[in-house]
């Protein structure tokens, strides 16, 4: 195999569907696309030696709350351009992790590097796209390539005193009296549920103020929208 | 940049506690029920007689190795038909007698098809006691009998576990169950019963059911040599089951559906060829995985034996891989041809760790980085080399890009990756604790 960057060809679902490996358990096709193997098989922009003290600029580690998987990537930035002049990473993560992290630092580093004001508009959704899909439950493994990235992101403006260029996800409560906030919702509709019901189960709890149910539905609807795409 | 090792490739099937293949006898022995002999055996003509005599020669061979009656045994469609059959047949018909009561005992490391039949009968009014088990995920048979109440109805503890292979006491549980029944004044075929899931177990270990002192044993095909899709259920004589099917009023109306003729034919052969190369199959599948483990510590550092160290089916090694992920070294290994299985959050559909690793004690990142692997009648010594060959240049990879580093003793309770987690919330198994 080589070191190149493949060529990204647009997927359709067919050529999802040339998928050939299955869970032995569940009898499950995991729909790994071609390319998705390639970048799984030989990942690209590996951190593999400890880093050198003024290699990188920043570092961001996220753990995916939906297994428990864990991903570390760190930048280095072009202060002229404000370019990603390199990035690195390195993962306790499944095969879905280590392809999609590959191809986001594919994606981040092309052509010169991207911006730092374009690179984050680069979202979990773009890097399936490239990757030709990935199953519904391997999802939340693209998205956490982009928290660990966004993270190392927001490190870099703080070591940098570019307060004011922090992105702050900012967790919103929405059933005051559990403290269940859109952050939860998230996680649970990321971790495959899909309706009020499944979403309680994940949570391990009941919807304790009953006045945001609609809410709670609607963020539900909205993260679907969000990753699903139905 | 990072790359597979050049290593050849061998198919190398380390997943027989998932399913086996059919013995080539076992096949033989089905054939002659799809073409020639068809018949469905409750008809009254010739053809349904020979179909319905074949059922019972292979009745009676199931019972001569469970030294049961051959009226005890009641076919289904496999392992998973026949624990919801003895959970749910025990439950709705013991559970809504006032005389007993709906208590059920089970423990935390059962497969799947226990545990989830219990989880249905908890939203019907039943109460659910898992008794936990120590570090080896043994049940001890004192901590069962402690839980038994007057409304307990069910024990059902797995003979052997299919994740870690650790053979559980069930004679000394049976027994105990019985002793408790003398001193509180009920009969034997009084409530509480004890069921086993005896599926990973049967080709391997004595499934004397008097032995074992057990009134309900479920037994599988697909794990034995034998076809999927086919399984039995032991049901001590005078103990009542509620049907789960309803239709053709088949297996004394506790099952319905025509007999599946061929598979259960294969079954049987399956049952009885099991038994005559049992010993000899097990030293010499014991003396293959002890060296697989022997050699795979001493190449690869940081691995952590899963189970207990000797009272195990001989075919099982489970064994936890410190700082990688399972699912991502279980695609690499199949790159070479080799099967095997994790208990890995990442390859479960709920995505959960495994529920065994996590009762024994150990942290969920344990979980991750465990690796089965089980030893069949096809295994060769070159089969285990091949592995000991491509595992460590793997594990060697997949060490080098893992972020963490954990040690052998780390405990549950400290989170090794906790700051990781900080923004988005910790996993839900985590943050149970
Ligand atoms: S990162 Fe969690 S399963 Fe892939």
């Amino acid at each position: 195999m080589s070191d190149d960057i493949i060529a990204v060809k647009p997927v359709t679902t067919g050529d999802m569907q040339k998928s050939d490996v299955v869970n032995a358990h569940t009898g499950q096709k995991w729909a790994y696309s071609q390319i998705v193997k390639e970048h799984f098989f030989n990942p690209k922009n590996l951190l593999l030696e400890e880093p050198a003290p003024g290699q990188f600029d920043a570092r961001g580690t996220v753990g995916s709350p939906a297994c428990g998987d864990v991903m570390d990537i760190w930048i280095k930035v072009d202060p002229a351009t404000n370019r990603i002049a390199d990035l690195k990473w390195k993962t306790f993560g499944c095969g879905s992790a280590i392809a999609a992290t590959s191809m986001f630092s594919v994606m981040i580093t092309e052509d010169g590097g991207r911006t730092l004001d374009e690179a984050v508009t680069v979202k979990p959704q773009d890097i399936m796209e490239r990757l030709g899909g990935l199953p519904n439950r391997k999802i939340h493994c693209s998205v956490l390539a982009d928290k660990a990235f966004r993270k190392a992101v927001n490190n870099y403006y703080h070591a940098t005193g570019q307060h004011d260029k922090v992105e702050v996800e900012g967790a919103r409560v929405v059933d005051t009296r559990l403290n269940i906030t859109d952050k939860d919702i998230e996680e649970a509709v990321l971790e495959g549920a899909t309706n009020l019901e499944e979403v309680q189960k994940k949570l391990k709890v009941g919807v304790g103020d009953p006045e945001a149910i609609p809410d709670i539905e609607q963020l539900i609807r909205f993260y679907k929208e969000k990753y699903y795409g139905v | 940049m990072i790359k597979l090792p050049e290593l050849p490739r061998r198919t190398v099937y380390l997943d027989n506690a998932a399913t086996t293949a059919t013995d080539p006898r076992v096949v033989e022995a089905m054939l002659p029920y799809f073409t020639e002999n068809f018949g469905n055996p409750s008809g009254l003509y010739s053809a349904s007689r020979s179909a319905s005599d074949a059922v019972q020669s292979a009745r009676d061979s199931i019972a001569s190795v469970l030294h049961c009656r051959a009226d005890e045994i009641i076919f289904t469609s496999g392992g998973t038909e026949s624990d919801n059959l003895a959970l749910f047949g025990i439950a709705r018909k013991y559970g809504n007698n006032p005389k007993w009561g709906k208590h059920i005992i089970t423990s935390q490391i059962e497969h799947h098809a226990v545990l989830l039949p219990t989880e249905v009968l908890k939203k019907e009014g039943f109460d659910i006691t898992e008794i936990g088990v120590n570090e080896h995920g043994e049940v001890s048979a004192h901590a069962v009998i402690a839980a038994i109440r007057p409304e307990t109805i069910l024990v059902s503890i797995m003979y052997a576990n299919n994740e870690i292979g650790t053979i559980e006491p069930i004679a000394e549980i049976g027994k105990a169950i019985r002793q408790w029944k003398k001193e509180h004044d009920r009969k034997p075929l009084d409530p509480p019963f004890l069921h086993t899931d005896a599926c990973q177990a049967a080709g391997v270990l004595s499934i004397d059911v008097q032995e074992l002192s057990v009134d309900l044993l479920t037994l599988n095909g697909s794990k034995l040599y034998g076809p999927k899709g086919v399984g039995a259920l032991f049901v001590r004589r005078g103990i009542q089951l509620q049907p789960q099917l309803v239709g053709g009023g088949q297996e004394n109306r506790i099952r319905s559906g025509t007999e599946n003729v061929p598979a259960i034919m294969g079954l049987a052969r399956a049952l009885e060829l099991a038994q005559t190369d049992r010993e000899s199959e097990n030293t010499r599948l014991s003396e293959l995985r002890n060296y697989l483990w022997e050699h795979a510590q001493r190449l690869i550092p940081k691995l952590v034996l899963n189970g207990h160290p000797t009272n195990r089916l001989p075919n099982n090694l489970n064994f936890t891989i410190l700082d990688i992920e399972g699912e991502a070294a279980l695609l690499y290994l199949d790159e070479y041809g080799i099967s095997c299985s994790t208990g890995s959050a990442c390859t479960s559909t709920s995505l959960d760790p495994s529920h065994v690793i996590l009762a024994m004690g150990k942290p969920y990142e344990f979980a991750h980085g465990s690796l089965r692997f089980t030893l069949g009648h096809s295994t060769t010594k070159e089969d285990i080399d091949h592995l000991l060959l491509v595992l460590p240049p793997v594990v060697e990879l997949l060490r080098s890009i893992s972020p963490i580093n954990l040690s052998v003793d780390q405990k549950q309770e400290d989170i090794a990756l906790r700051g990781a987690f900080v923004e988005d919330g910790v996993p839900h198994w985590m943050a149970n604790k």
